[in-house]
């Protein structure tokens, strides 16, 4: 995650954050294990396959989905393709810059990715045209516009909104319109460490004084399909463990509130 | 994870398709101060695996707006020669090893005392020469011995492993065949002595119970590989005393 290298968060707030931990309070009253209120406007962008607006928090990322005819890889032959991308546009921090993608977006971008594609989400051996010469590639692009922490799951949400509502035109193989085969509805929930408190869903401020985070995406039913520890700090293996069922209660009420 | 499933990667006698038992370990062999103009170097052979680790530094940080006022910054920098796979891997960083260089320079920065090294940075190269699965671990658990190899001070080891789940069933150490055609892969490194986890990555297809069973299989490896880091470090430093160098 990118710091803020102004160090605009000053050592009093630092203190207050953590002292409100303490007694089990959030700098914006929030519980340890509450996200920030999330709203996701879909087909938001109509040139799109599928599209998603979201906000969690002050944190805004726009979602795109574009399905486009090409060769598969030669050793998935009968498979579509997924590609997932998140660009860190410069109009959402003062230290983001314009250019290719850096460890950070690649990061968010793959954990994104692997949620999705390891849930099993998207059916992509029903995105074949014809075998070992044409399958659809179904492009995911990831626009952050506003960061105020938590971009994983953020994008998480945006994607997962977007693929469920992509309509893909097949007019330009000569084939009807069809809807994605989406066939299970992965959600990502991301946490920090800050002293020996875990909470669920940071903002930026909470980013920047935690030491450790931790993202669990799980399937509908329940298991895990995607984990990724990121930043310096480590966790022990019962914080993990309680990690992995927050994620999964915390998922599950974020799944039937958003993404049903 | 792979795309078939089906494929048998475990016997009717519960057995591997390499003959070992669903906990055992690879042969592995690390062997530290291999190069000569690094600050400290390491050669593990895991598997098949061959990862080179060298190490430079604390050097001054480059360019100048990287430097933390703080404490020393990371660099691992993950990379597959272009022979390390059956199809020529195109050399340079792809977005896989960006990836990786990052949860590996997080994990070595989490043991490394940094703070002690303001302004500096610390930079590990990590050169897959042949990959057969678990090139990460493998790497990282190289790296260790090269920063201790040379002479930076470290909270603990860092010493990964990796588990996964072959037909259904929860496997350490995955082979190429298990990592290619199983139905999950879960590494993680631990800084052996407080068991603190500071590399967790997981993909594929776990329940809570199996995710249980692959985490106290890879902790009760980790004393094992642990055991090879310091072999290696003191085989070292007899050799240096033995050879006045």
């Amino acid at each position: 995650m990118p710091r803020d290298e102004s160090g605009i968060l000053s050592e009093i707030k630092k203190g207050y954050i953590i002292r409100q931990l303490q007694e089990g309070k959030r700098g914006d009253g929030r519980t340890l294990e509450q996200f920030r209120e999330a709203t996701i406007k879909i087909d938001y962008i109509k040139r799109a396959a599928g599209s998603a607006y979201v906000e969690l928090g002050k944190t805004k990322i726009v979602a795109g989905i574009k399905v486009e005819a090409g060769s598969p890889f030669a050793d998935t032959p009968n498979q579509g393709v997924l590609t997932t991308n998140v660009e860190f546009l410069p109009m959402a921090f003062p230290t983001f810059e314009s250019g290719p993608p850096n460890e950070a977006s690649i990061e968010v971008a793959r954990v994104v990715d692997r949620g999705i594609r390891e849930s099993k989400m998207i059916d992509i051996q029903a995105l074949v045209i014809e075998p070992a010469v044409k399958v659809w590639i179904v492009f995911v692009d990831i626009d952050v516009i506003d960061y105020d922490g938590n971009l994983i799951d953020a994008c998480t949400l945006g994607a997962v909104a977007a693929l469920r509502s992509a309509v893909v035109s097949g007019s330009v193989v000569g084939k009807e319109d069809f809807k994605l085969p989406v066939r299970n509805t992965p959600v990502s929930v991301t946490m920090v460490k800050i002293g020996e408190n875990i909470v669920v869903d940071p903002d930026l401020e909470e980013e920047q004084i935690s030491s450790g985070r931790i993202t669990v995406t799980t399937s509908e039913d329940g298991r895990l399909k995607a984990m990724q520890k990121g930043t310096t700090g480590s966790f022990t293996l019962d914080e993990i463990k309680k990690a992995i069922s927050t994620s999964i209660n915390v998922g599950k009420h974020l799944r039937e509130k958003h993404l049903s | 994870m792979g795309t078939q499933s089906d494929i048998k990667l475990i016997e009717e006698n519960g057995l591997r398709l390499d003959g070992r038992n669903p906990g055992d370990l690879r042969p592995i062999k690390i062997e530290a101060g291999v190069l000569n103009r690094a600050d400290g170097s390491a050669l593990i052979e895991w598997g098949g695996n061959k990862v080179l680790v060298s190490v430079y530094g604390p050097r001054e940080a480059y360019p100048k707006h990287n430097q933390d006022i703080n404490k020393a910054i990371v660099k691992a920098r993950y990379n597959m020669a272009a022979f390390s796979v059956d199809e020529r891997k195109r050399p340079g960083p792809d977005r896989r090893s960006i990836e990786i260089s990052k949860v590996l320079s997080e994990a070595l920065e989490s043991a490394i005392m940094v703070e002690q090294f303001p302004r500096a940075q610390i930079d590990v190269f990590i050169e897959v020469l042949q990959a057969d699965a678990g090139t990460r671990i493998a790497g990282l658990t190289a790296a260790a011995v090269a920063i201790a190899d040379a002479g930076i001070p470290m909270r603990d080891f860092v010493t990964g492993c990796t588990a996964g789940k072959v037909n259904d069933k929860v496997v350490l150490d995955l082979s190429k065949e298990e990592d290619n055609f199983g139905q999950a892969d879960l590494p993680i490194a631990i800084l052996p002595k407080s068991k603190k986890i500071v590399l967790l990555q997981m993909d594929g297809d776990l329940s809570l119970e199996e995710f249980d069973t692959a985490t106290s299989m890879i902790i009760n490896a980790i004393s094992r590989i642990n055991e090879i880091q310091r072999n290696a470090l003191s085989a070292k430093v007899k050799v240096d005393d033995a050879g006045g160098e």
